[in-house]
Protein backbone atom coordinates (compact mmCIF):
# COMPACT_ATOMS: atom_id res chain seq x y z
CA UNK A 1 0.00 0.00 0.00
CA UNK A 2 1.74 3.11 -1.02
CA UNK A 3 1.73 5.98 1.66
CA UNK A 4 -1.57 7.05 2.76
CA UNK A 5 -2.65 10.36 2.83
CA UNK A 6 -5.88 12.79 3.10
CA UNK A 7 -7.52 12.31 -0.38
CA UNK A 8 -6.38 8.52 -0.49
CA UNK A 9 -9.12 6.88 -2.02
CA UNK A 10 -10.52 3.75 -1.18
CA UNK A 11 -11.66 1.51 -4.08
CA UNK A 12 -14.74 1.90 -5.08
CA UNK A 13 -17.47 -1.19 -5.08
CA UNK A 14 -21.07 -1.98 -6.41
CA UNK A 15 -23.15 -4.71 -4.16
CA UNK A 16 -25.96 -5.96 -6.01
CA UNK A 17 -28.93 -6.56 -3.21
CA UNK A 18 -31.68 -8.83 -4.31
CA UNK A 19 -34.70 -10.24 -2.49
CA UNK A 20 -32.78 -13.55 -1.76
CA UNK A 21 -29.97 -11.23 -0.07
CA UNK A 22 -32.65 -9.54 2.07
CA UNK A 23 -34.20 -13.13 3.21
CA UNK A 24 -31.05 -14.57 3.98
CA UNK A 25 -29.87 -11.54 5.90
CA UNK A 26 -33.38 -11.60 7.29
CA UNK A 27 -31.95 -15.21 9.08
CA UNK A 28 -28.80 -14.39 9.79
CA UNK A 29 -29.35 -11.12 11.82
CA UNK A 30 -32.53 -12.25 13.23
CA UNK A 31 -34.68 -9.58 11.84
CA UNK A 32 -37.57 -10.66 10.19
CA UNK A 33 -39.50 -7.03 9.82
CA UNK A 34 -42.10 -7.74 7.41
CA UNK A 35 -40.71 -4.28 5.23
CA UNK A 36 -37.59 -6.31 4.51
CA UNK A 37 -39.46 -9.44 2.73
CA UNK A 38 -43.26 -8.78 2.32
CA UNK A 39 -44.01 -6.55 -0.52
CA UNK A 40 -47.92 -6.03 0.25
CA UNK A 41 -46.81 -5.03 4.03
CA UNK A 42 -44.41 -2.86 2.53
CA UNK A 43 -46.45 -0.79 0.36
CA UNK A 44 -49.65 -1.05 2.75
CA UNK A 45 -47.23 0.84 5.10
CA UNK A 46 -46.63 3.77 2.39
CA UNK A 47 -43.28 2.37 0.97
CA UNK A 48 -42.33 2.16 -2.76
CA UNK A 49 -41.28 -1.80 -2.65
CA UNK A 50 -39.55 -4.33 -0.16
CA UNK A 51 -36.74 -2.29 1.33
CA UNK A 52 -33.13 -3.58 2.06
CA UNK A 53 -32.24 -3.73 6.20
CA UNK A 54 -30.41 -0.24 7.13
CA UNK A 55 -27.83 -2.68 8.89
CA UNK A 56 -27.57 -4.55 5.31
CA UNK A 57 -26.37 -1.47 3.21
CA UNK A 58 -24.06 -0.24 6.60
CA UNK A 59 -22.90 -4.05 6.43
CA UNK A 60 -22.10 -3.66 2.28
CA UNK A 61 -20.41 -0.35 3.13
CA UNK A 62 -18.00 -1.38 5.24
CA UNK A 63 -16.42 -4.05 3.53
CA UNK A 64 -15.05 -0.93 1.09
CA UNK A 65 -12.90 -0.21 4.06
CA UNK A 66 -12.21 -3.95 5.67
CA UNK A 67 -11.46 -5.15 1.74
CA UNK A 68 -9.02 -2.05 1.55
CA UNK A 69 -7.36 -2.66 4.93
CA UNK A 70 -7.56 -6.66 4.84
CA UNK A 71 -7.00 -7.24 8.60
CA UNK A 72 -11.11 -5.92 9.58
CA UNK A 73 -9.74 -6.04 13.36
CA UNK A 74 -8.09 -2.94 12.09
CA UNK A 75 -11.67 -0.76 11.98
CA UNK A 76 -11.82 0.83 15.33
CA UNK A 77 -15.11 3.33 14.87
CA UNK A 78 -17.93 3.17 12.41
CA UNK A 79 -20.90 5.26 11.92
CA UNK A 80 -23.62 6.15 9.85
CA UNK A 81 -27.05 7.97 9.51
CA UNK A 82 -29.35 6.30 7.60
CA UNK A 83 -30.88 8.83 5.08
CA UNK A 84 -32.94 7.31 2.70
CA UNK A 85 -34.04 3.53 1.81
CA UNK A 86 -32.81 1.12 -0.28
CA UNK A 87 -35.92 -0.61 -2.24
CA UNK A 88 -35.52 -3.83 -3.29
CA UNK A 89 -37.82 -5.11 -6.43
CA UNK A 90 -38.75 -8.93 -7.03
CA UNK A 91 -36.63 -9.27 -9.78
CA UNK A 92 -33.42 -11.19 -10.73
CA UNK A 93 -31.30 -8.11 -11.13
CA UNK A 94 -32.21 -6.51 -7.81
CA UNK A 95 -30.96 -2.94 -6.88
CA UNK A 96 -27.24 -1.89 -6.64
CA UNK A 97 -25.26 0.32 -3.97
CA UNK A 98 -22.15 2.09 -5.09
CA UNK A 99 -19.67 2.78 -2.40
CA UNK A 100 -16.70 4.72 -2.72
CA UNK A 101 -14.29 6.54 0.34
CA UNK A 102 -11.83 8.62 0.60
CA UNK A 103 -9.10 9.49 3.41
CA UNK A 104 -10.41 13.15 5.04
CA UNK A 105 -8.07 13.18 8.28
CA UNK A 106 -4.77 11.14 9.23
CA UNK A 107 -4.75 11.09 12.71
CA UNK A 108 -2.61 9.99 15.70
CA UNK A 109 -1.60 6.44 16.52
CA UNK A 110 -1.20 5.33 12.43
CA UNK A 111 -5.07 5.67 12.23
CA UNK A 112 -7.25 7.63 9.65
CA UNK A 113 -10.27 8.93 8.93
CA UNK A 114 -12.45 7.80 5.61
CA UNK A 115 -15.55 9.36 4.84
CA UNK A 116 -17.68 6.87 2.70
CA UNK A 117 -20.14 7.41 0.16
CA UNK A 118 -22.87 5.33 -0.50
CA UNK A 119 -25.82 5.90 -2.86
CA UNK A 120 -28.48 4.01 -4.88
CA UNK A 121 -29.72 4.96 -8.85
CA UNK A 122 -27.14 8.20 -7.63
CA UNK A 123 -28.85 9.13 -4.36
CA UNK A 124 -27.05 9.24 -0.79
CA UNK A 125 -28.79 6.37 1.39
CA UNK A 126 -26.28 6.82 4.11
CA UNK A 127 -25.14 9.96 5.65
CA UNK A 128 -22.19 10.77 7.55
CA UNK A 129 -20.67 7.45 6.97
CA UNK A 130 -17.17 7.67 8.78
CA UNK A 131 -15.01 4.89 9.58
CA UNK A 132 -11.45 5.22 12.24
CA UNK A 133 -8.74 2.72 10.64
CA UNK A 134 -5.60 1.80 11.88
CA UNK A 135 -3.51 1.74 8.62
CA UNK A 136 0.44 1.60 10.14
CA UNK B 1 -33.90 -3.86 14.72
CA UNK B 2 -36.33 -2.46 12.27
CA UNK B 3 -35.52 0.54 10.07
CA UNK B 4 -39.32 1.07 9.60
CA UNK B 5 -42.18 -0.44 10.83
CA UNK B 6 -45.84 0.53 10.42
CA UNK B 7 -46.11 3.81 9.11
CA UNK B 8 -49.85 3.92 9.08
CA UNK B 9 -51.11 5.13 12.42
CA UNK B 10 -48.87 8.59 11.47
CA UNK B 11 -51.23 10.99 12.92
CA UNK B 12 -51.80 12.71 16.13
CA UNK B 13 -49.62 14.66 18.55
CA UNK B 14 -45.81 13.56 18.74
CA UNK B 15 -45.05 11.24 21.14
CA UNK B 16 -43.74 12.41 24.77
CA UNK B 17 -41.46 10.43 25.99
CA UNK B 18 -40.67 10.29 29.96
CA UNK B 19 -37.10 12.38 29.82
CA UNK B 20 -36.16 10.83 33.27
CA UNK B 21 -35.48 7.77 31.91
CA UNK B 22 -31.86 9.35 30.87
CA UNK B 23 -29.15 7.54 32.04
CA UNK B 24 -30.45 4.49 33.19
CA UNK B 25 -29.07 1.38 32.50
CA UNK B 26 -30.57 -1.73 31.85
CA UNK B 27 -29.47 -5.44 33.62
CA UNK B 28 -26.80 -7.22 31.55
CA UNK B 29 -28.22 -10.13 29.33
CA UNK B 30 -27.90 -13.13 29.64
CA UNK B 31 -24.28 -14.30 27.41
CA UNK B 32 -24.91 -14.65 24.00
CA UNK B 33 -21.87 -16.84 22.88
CA UNK B 34 -20.71 -16.29 19.71
CA UNK B 35 -20.66 -19.55 17.08
CA UNK B 36 -18.11 -20.30 14.47
CA UNK B 37 -21.33 -20.70 12.28
CA UNK B 38 -23.22 -18.07 13.11
CA UNK B 39 -19.86 -15.55 12.04
CA UNK B 40 -19.49 -18.15 8.88
CA UNK B 41 -23.46 -17.63 8.09
CA UNK B 42 -23.66 -13.52 8.90
CA UNK B 43 -20.62 -13.48 6.80
CA UNK B 44 -21.91 -15.07 3.83
CA UNK B 45 -25.45 -13.63 4.28
CA UNK B 46 -23.89 -10.09 3.61
CA UNK B 47 -21.92 -11.56 0.74
CA UNK B 48 -18.59 -11.08 2.07
CA UNK B 49 -15.78 -13.60 1.74
CA UNK B 50 -13.05 -12.36 3.91
CA UNK B 51 -10.84 -15.19 4.80
CA UNK B 52 -10.73 -14.12 8.51
CA UNK B 53 -14.73 -14.13 8.83
CA UNK B 54 -14.41 -17.73 7.30
CA UNK B 55 -11.10 -19.34 7.87
CA UNK B 56 -9.60 -20.16 11.46
CA UNK B 57 -6.44 -20.59 9.68
CA UNK B 58 -6.76 -17.24 8.21
CA UNK B 59 -8.11 -15.78 11.23
CA UNK B 60 -5.27 -16.79 13.52
CA UNK B 61 -2.42 -15.77 10.53
CA UNK B 62 -3.82 -12.64 11.67
CA UNK B 63 -3.37 -12.86 15.68
CA UNK B 64 -6.85 -13.61 16.44
CA UNK B 65 -8.18 -17.15 17.84
CA UNK B 66 -10.79 -17.59 15.79
CA UNK B 67 -12.89 -16.21 12.63
CA UNK B 68 -13.70 -12.87 12.91
CA UNK B 69 -17.12 -11.22 13.47
CA UNK B 70 -17.56 -9.22 10.69
CA UNK B 71 -17.96 -5.28 12.26
CA UNK B 72 -22.12 -4.50 12.04
CA UNK B 73 -22.68 -8.01 13.92
CA UNK B 74 -22.10 -6.78 17.31
CA UNK B 75 -25.71 -5.06 16.16
CA UNK B 76 -26.95 -8.67 16.21
CA UNK B 77 -25.31 -9.38 19.74
CA UNK B 78 -26.24 -6.13 21.19
CA UNK B 79 -30.34 -6.45 19.68
CA UNK B 80 -30.92 -7.82 23.33
CA UNK B 81 -29.98 -5.05 25.14
CA UNK B 82 -30.97 -2.29 22.97
CA UNK B 83 -34.18 -3.32 22.38
CA UNK B 84 -34.76 -3.78 26.24
CA UNK B 85 -34.39 0.41 26.64
CA UNK B 86 -36.33 0.85 23.27
CA UNK B 87 -39.42 -1.22 25.01
CA UNK B 88 -39.19 0.00 28.20
CA UNK B 89 -42.81 0.24 28.71
CA UNK B 90 -41.49 3.79 31.31
CA UNK B 91 -39.89 4.73 27.80
CA UNK B 92 -43.74 5.47 26.25
CA UNK B 93 -42.26 4.87 23.21
CA UNK B 94 -44.36 4.00 20.32
CA UNK B 95 -42.09 1.35 18.81
CA UNK B 96 -44.88 0.59 15.49
CA UNK B 97 -43.38 3.88 14.46
CA UNK B 98 -39.73 3.65 14.60
CA UNK B 99 -37.47 4.02 12.48
CA UNK B 100 -33.28 3.15 12.88
CA UNK B 101 -32.22 6.94 12.34
CA UNK B 102 -28.33 6.30 13.14
CA UNK B 103 -25.94 3.48 13.99
CA UNK B 104 -22.38 4.20 15.67
CA UNK B 105 -19.66 1.27 16.82
CA UNK B 106 -16.65 1.78 18.64
CA UNK B 107 -14.05 -1.71 18.87
CA UNK B 108 -11.69 -2.17 21.16
CA UNK B 109 -11.40 -5.28 19.31
CA UNK B 110 -13.17 -7.42 16.84
CA UNK B 111 -15.33 -10.36 18.00
CA UNK B 112 -14.37 -13.56 17.45
CA UNK B 113 -16.39 -17.14 17.61
CA UNK B 114 -15.31 -18.22 21.09
CA UNK B 115 -16.80 -15.16 22.67
CA UNK B 116 -19.38 -15.05 25.35
CA UNK B 117 -20.92 -11.59 25.57
CA UNK B 118 -23.20 -9.78 27.70
CA UNK B 119 -24.85 -6.36 26.15
CA UNK B 120 -25.53 -3.56 28.97
CA UNK B 121 -27.66 -0.73 28.06
CA UNK B 122 -27.78 2.64 28.94
CA UNK B 123 -30.02 5.46 27.72
CA UNK B 124 -27.97 8.27 26.90
CA UNK B 125 -30.26 10.81 25.35
CA UNK B 126 -34.02 11.23 24.81
CA UNK B 127 -35.00 14.18 22.74
CA UNK B 128 -37.52 16.07 20.27
CA UNK B 129 -36.62 17.24 16.84
CA UNK B 130 -39.93 18.80 15.00
CA UNK B 131 -42.36 16.52 16.32
CA UNK B 132 -40.03 13.62 16.20
CA UNK B 133 -38.69 11.71 19.23
CA UNK B 134 -35.26 10.47 19.02
CA UNK B 135 -33.68 8.17 21.65
CA UNK B 136 -30.17 7.35 21.61
CA UNK B 137 -29.57 3.78 23.65
CA UNK B 138 -25.48 2.96 24.61
CA UNK B 139 -24.84 -0.70 24.80
CA UNK B 140 -21.64 -2.00 26.20
CA UNK B 141 -20.43 -5.25 24.92
CA UNK B 142 -18.38 -7.19 27.42
CA UNK B 143 -16.44 -10.80 27.84
CA UNK B 144 -18.38 -12.51 31.05
CA UNK B 145 -14.43 -11.56 32.18
CA UNK B 146 -15.21 -8.04 31.85
CA UNK B 147 -13.48 -7.36 29.17
CA UNK B 148 -14.98 -4.39 27.00
CA UNK B 149 -15.32 -5.53 22.91
CA UNK B 150 -17.54 -3.37 21.32
CA UNK B 151 -19.69 -0.09 22.02
CA UNK B 152 -22.56 0.33 19.88
CA UNK B 153 -24.84 3.65 19.90
CA UNK B 154 -28.42 3.20 18.21
CA UNK B 155 -30.41 6.38 17.14
CA UNK B 156 -34.21 5.61 17.00
CA UNK B 157 -36.25 8.23 15.58
CA UNK B 158 -40.05 7.71 16.51
CA UNK B 159 -41.89 9.89 13.96
CA UNK B 160 -44.66 11.80 15.11
CA UNK B 161 -45.47 13.26 11.36
CA UNK B 162 -46.34 11.34 8.71
CA UNK B 163 -43.52 11.84 6.57
CA UNK B 164 -41.91 9.62 3.96
CA UNK B 165 -39.95 6.86 5.81
CA UNK B 166 -36.08 6.64 5.89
Amino acid sequence: MSPITVGTVVPSQTFRVTRLDLVRYAGASGDFNLIHWNERFATSVGLPDVIAHGMFTMAEAARVVTDWIGDPGALEEYAVRFTRPVPVADDDRGSEIEVSGEVTEVLDNGRVKVMLTATYEGQKVLGNAVAIVRVA
Amino acid sequence: MPDVQDAHGAQGDPLTLNAALVGRTYPSTPAYVVGREKVREFATAIGDLNPAYHSVEAARALGYSDVVAPPTFAFVVAYAGSSQAAMDPELGLDYSRVVHGEQRFSYARPIVAGDSLIATATIEAIRSVAGNDIVTTRVELATEAGEPVVTTTTVIVSRGTAEDPS
